[in-house]
C-alpha cells in the first residue's frame, strides 16, 4: 500500500496576531493545492490562522537524534552567551 | 402569513441546504481519507448552518411561532421542497463530489445575486453563505478535475456520476409562480441568468477534467412540489428519529 499513499506534508500556520508561521502538524494530500485545502479543513476550523504554508515532508532535512550530544550539549556550558550579566539601567523599557 | 411566496422560496433554499448537509454528514467516519472526511463534514456543517439561518427567516415569515428545529425535524416528506439532486444517495466518492459540484456551481451565482436582494435578511444570509460556498465550489471543482484527469478508474467513476446525476440538474433552475411573483418585484434573481453562470462553470471544470456533458435531455423533477425520490423517506427517518422518538428533546 505504501507506494499508493499520498505524500506527507508539514503544515505551518500564522495566527491573526502572530508574526511567524508555526508548525502545527502534518497531513496527507496528493498535491500542494489540496494540501492547502486539507490544512484549512483540518487545522483552521477554530479560527486558528490567516495564512497557511505547506511543505512536503520529504523536503525537510532534520538533525539526527543520535547527534544530539555533539550538536547541542556544547552550548549548555557557555552561560556567558546568555545576556544575564548586565545591569539593566533603570528607565529602559521593553527589555 | 403576509408573504407566502417568500416563505416558500426561503423554505426551498433551506431544504436544499439541510438535505445536502445531512447527506454529506453520512460520510462522517467513512471518508476515503481522514483529511477528506473532515472536509466533507466541514461542508456539511456549513450547509446545516445556512439551513438554520434560512429556517429562522422562514419561521419569522410564517409567523406561527415555530423554530428552525420544528421546520427541520417535524414536517412530513411531501412538505420538504428540496430538489431531487441533493437527496440522491452518496454512492462512491465521485458521485458525492459531482453532486456537490453541480450544487455548488448553482449556489454560488445564486448567492451572489441574492446579496443584492432588497430583502435585507435574505441578502445578509447570502453574503455570509457566499464565502462558504466559494470554498465548497473550489474544493468540489478541484476533486472533479483530479478524478476526471486522474487514473482510468477515477475518470470512469466521475463520468458515470455525471451521466447518472445529469437528469437531476435541470430542476435546480425550476421556476413556478412562487419565483415569478418574487422576480416581478425584483426580490430574487431570474434563474435563467443563474443557469448561464452555472453552465459556464460546469463546462470549464469538466473540460479541464477531460469529462463530457451527457447529450440526453432527461429531466427528473418534483422536489419543489414535495414529490421526492424513494431515497428521501430513508433519509428523513434518520434525520428525524430523535425528535420523533423523544419530542422536544434538547442536548
Amino acid at each position: 500500500m505504501s507506494n499508493t499513499e499520498w505524500p506527507l506534508w508539514e503544515v505551518f500556520i500564522r495566527s491573526k496576531q502572530g508574526l511567524n508561521h508555526k508548525h502545527v502538524g502534518s497531513l496527507r494530500a496528493p498535491d500542494a493545492t489540496l494540501a492547502l485545502e486539507n490544512a484549512r479543513d483540518v487545522y483552521t476550523r477554530r479560527s486558528e490562522g490567516i495564512s497557511i504554508w505547506v511543505v512536503e515532508s520529504s523536503n525537510i532535512h532534520a538533525t539526527d537524534i543520535d547527534e544530539v550530544a555533539e550538536f547541542f550539549e556544547p552550548s549548555d556550558t557557555k552561560i556567558y552567551r546568555h545576556p544575564t550579566f548586565y545591569e539593566v539601567p533603570e528607565g529602559v523599557k521593553h527589555m | 402569513m403576509q408573504q407566502p411566496a417568500l416563505f416558500e422560496y426561503v423554505l426551498r433554499m433551506a431544504d436544499d441546504s439541510l438535505i445536502l448537509g445531512q447527506r454529506l454528514g453520512e460520510w462522517c467516519g467513512h471518508g476515503p481519507i481522514l483529511e477528506e472526511d473532515i472536509a466533507m463534514t466541514n461542508i456539511s456543517l456549513d450547509l446545516i448552518g445556512q439551513a438554520i439561518s434560512l429556517y429562522d427567516l422562514a419561521a419569522e415569515l410564517e409567523g406561527g411561532g415555530k423554530t428552525h428545529d420544528d421546520l427541520a425535524f417535524l414536517r412530513f416528506e411531501n412538505q420538504y421542497k428540496n430538489v431531487l439532486l441533493v437527496e440522491q444517495p452518496n454512492g462512491d466518492f465521485a458521485m458525492t463530489m459531482l453532486r456537490q459540484f453541480f450544487f455548488d456551481a448553482f449556489r454560488k451565482p445564486l448567492y451572489e445575486a441574492l446579496c443584492k436582494s432588497p430583502i435585507t435578511q435574505l441578502a445578509a444570509i447570502a453574503e455570509k453563505s457566499l464565502k462558504e460556498t466559494r470554498y465548497h465550489l473550489k474544493h468540489s471543482s478541484e476533486w472533479v478535475i483530479r478524478m476526471g484527469d486522474g487514473t482510468e478508474e477515477s475518470h470512469q467513476r466521475a463520468q458515470a456520476a455525471i451521466d447518472h446525476l445529469w437528469r437531476y440538474t435541470a430542476e435546480l433552475f425550476y421556476e413556478d409562480t412562487i419565483d415569478e411573483q418574487l422576480q416581478a418585484q425584483q426580490q430574487v434573481p431570474v434563474l435563467k441568468e443563474i443557469q448561464a453562470a452555472w453552465m459556464e462553470t460546469v463546462k470549464a471544470v469538466l473540460s479541464e477534467a477531460t469529462l463530457v456533458l451527457p447529450t440526453n435531455n432527461w429531466k427528473f423533477e418534483g422536489g419543489r412540489q414535495g414529490r421526492h425520490s424513494e431515497h428521501m423517506g430513508y433519509l428523513l427517518a434518520e434525520l428525524q428519529y430523535m425528535q420523533r422518538a423523544y419530542p422536544d428533546m434538547q442536548w
